[in-house]
């Protein structure tokens, strides 16, 4: 998945001569937390944050301040050297440089010019279409040898019951060596079927709820 | 025909609706329920009330002309372009012959329902065959065809002006009717389900709370697997009673899913027949306190037909009538007639055996969970209730 397609189009900006209450007013009204800021060709020099604003804002428990500190430019606050992203970036290496850089906003650029924003959140939406149910199903759990074919395998036995896989990923066994686990979501409210074929088979079925007690009890 | 105060709605066609003989929906358990009653004397031919048959196009409340006439071809074996865009020759919802009126009479059993309660002609009214939760406008879903609770709902409100509060138990999500209404603030759905990490259909979570007029309509309680009774009880008990309080409903109709007990073999709840006492008692106790007692009960899931069902059905029945459960020891009449075509024991008494029963080790940690989505999910109508007595509107 590409970051074209997760990215937001329409976005909020401000040039570096605005004042800092237009950036909070801005902030306020489309409930956001970062604004990139651009020059007249669209250029990102810089980006302010609900934070960089806050820090710069007033505290509420000071009754009498200075009204001209809201007037100071944005350029006087905003952080220089934007780490930005490309549209054509894919969306697992967003992720990457969020969690090393640990930020939350990338403006996306394409020929110097700024196309799209991407947040944390969108993100954090992307994995859950990812994980999801968009439509009624089950979820299964399969711990299964990390060996060739053993997808192809495991789909066909749920093929073969008619049933649809709605969504599916993997991930290393955390106990087991040399074993991964396979999940799927699929389009039936009666699991059981499956659950006898993979009886038969080497593959064990972790279904649904490990029973285990509570270990932080 | 003497109409006592209420009715039990009937029809051997309901028994009709049943895609192959290994399928876990199966509705012998109704045949079961009724023979269960009769043998306890709580049912009598007088309480049966044959639904009438009515036009087809009552579907379209609900199911677009498409899907309708899918099933119709359907109900043929006719061959279908694309089946598996509305839900049919699935694993769930495989076609069958005579599928169509199969579907049909349960939607003829629920308006038959919802229509003795809302022209007062009985207080409470009960449809075994109906409360098929997961249909949708232009599918089939999760073992059900057309949605004969939308269906009632969207016929009671055109044709007389009740605010309808909708109350669903199954251990499934009521995905199907949530989705029907979620933007209307005139019917309130209310859920209580096994949470959807795991079980069908996924949905149902607490953030799921309506659009539009309807935000704030939508209620629910997606528990944790191996709830078990007193935290479910205790959810519902203070979840039903805030929400009434909201709502102020003018009738309730319920959906009665018995597969949250410990035997059922789809779900993980881990509940006793102890929930289908109280659960259609503290409806009983809200439809006369909101209602002037409007109620229509529907059956729903339940998937161990001869351990769990004909129990958990008949004391719904049992409560519409008497508001006492049965107790004690099951009439060895009923084992006479079922038991040589019954592949377990079939019970002795109403209560569950504390032998067959076994506690849940984490029961404290699912507690404190479920008590968490309680407060999660009520948070609104504390605030509405709050401003109300301030005197200011929501």
């Amino acid at each position: 998945m590409l970051v074209k397609e997760i990215m937001k189009r329409n976005v909020f900006t401000l040039a570096q001569d605005d004042r800092i209450a237009d950036a909070i007013q801005l902030l306020k009204q489309h409930h956001i937390r970062h604004i990139p800021i651009i020059n007249e060709e669209r250029h990102v020099i810089g980006i302010v944050s609900d934070r960089d604003l806050r820090d710069a804002a007033p505290s509420i428990f000071d009754k009498e301040f200075d009204q001209n500190i809201l007037n100071q430019s944005i350029g006087s606050i905003m952080t220089s050297r934007v780490i930005t992203t490309h549209p054509y970036e894919y969306f697992e290496d967003i992720a990457t440089i969020f969690y090393e850089h640990e930020i939350a906003c990338l403006p996306v650029i394409y020929n110097k010019k700024l196309v799209g924003i991407v947040t944390e959140k969108d993100m954090l939406y992307t994995f859950i279409q990812l994980t999801g149910t968009h439509s009624p199903s089950t979820q299964i759990e399969i711990k299964v040898p990390d060996t060739v074919g053993v997808l192809a395998n495991v789909s066909q036995i749920i093929a073969k019951r008619k049933i649809k896989i709605v969504s599916v990923y993997s991930y290393p066994s955390p106990t087991y060596d040399g074993y991964m686990i396979l999940v799927f979501r699929i389009q039936t409210m009666n699991p059981l079927v499956i659950m006898q074929d993979f009886e038969k088979t080497e593959y064990e079925m972790i279904y649904p709820i490990r029973e285990e007690d509570d270990e932080f009890q | 025909m003497s109409f006592s105060k209420t009715a039990f709605v009937y029809s051997d066609q309901f028994l009709q609706y049943s895609f192959h003989e290994n399928h876990p929906f199966n509705q012998k358990r109704i045949l079961l329920t009724k023979d269960l009653l009769y043998t306890h004397d709580a049912l009598s031919e007088d309480d049966i009330i044959e639904p009438d048959t009515i036009s087809p196009t009552i579907l379209e409340l609900v199911h677009t002309k498409e899907y309708i006439n899918v099933i119709k071809q359907a109900s043929e074996l006719s061959e279908i372009d694309n089946p598996e865009k509305y839900g049919i020759g699935t694993a769930d919802t495989p076609a069958f012959k005579g599928m169509f009126h199969a579907a049909m009479s349960l939607v003829e059993g629920t308006i038959k329902a919802c229509e003795l309660v809302a022209n007062h002609d009985v207080i409470h009214a009960l449809n075994l065959g109906g409360g098929l939760h997961h249909g949708f406008p232009d599918r089939a879903a999760g073992f059900c065809i057309f949605n004969d609770i939308a269906i009632g709902i969207k016929y009671l409100q055109q044709n007389y002006n009740f605010k309808i509060l909708y109350i669903d138990t199954d251990a499934h999500h009521g995905d199907g009717v949530q989705h029907l209404f979620y933007n209307d603030s005139n019917v309130c759905t209310v859920s209580f389900h096994e949470t959807g990490r795991y079980l069908y259909p996924g949905t149902g979570k607490v953030n799921e709370r309506g659009i539009k007029e309807g935000f704030g309509y939508s209620f629910n309680f997606p528990l944790d697997a191996f709830t078990e009774d007193d935290s479910y009880l205790d959810t519902f008990h203070q979840g039903m009673d805030e929400i009434c309080e909201f709502f102020r409903p003018d009738i309730i109709i319920s959906q009665h899913g018995v597969d949250s007990h410990f035997l059922d073999p789809l779900t993980h709840m881990h509940c006793t027949c102890r929930i289908f006492e109280e659960i259609p008692k503290k409806i009983h106790q809200l439809a006369h306190q909101y209602c002037q007692g409007k109620w229509v009960a529907l059956g729903g899931g339940g998937y161990d037909i001869w351990r769990v069902v004909p129990r958990a059905w008949a004391q719904l029945w049992q409560i519409l009538n008497n508001n006492e459960p049965f107790t004690g020891s099951i009439n060895q009449e009923w084992h006479r007639l079922w038991q040589s075509k019954a592949p377990c024991p079939l019970p002795d008494s109403w209560s569950d055996p504390v032998s067959q029963y076994k506690s849940i080790p984490r029961r404290k940690e699912i507690t404190d969970y479920n008590n968490e989505i309680l407060e999660q999910v009520l948070k609104f109508t504390k605030i509405a209730k709050k401003s109300d007595s301030d005197g200011v509107k929501p």
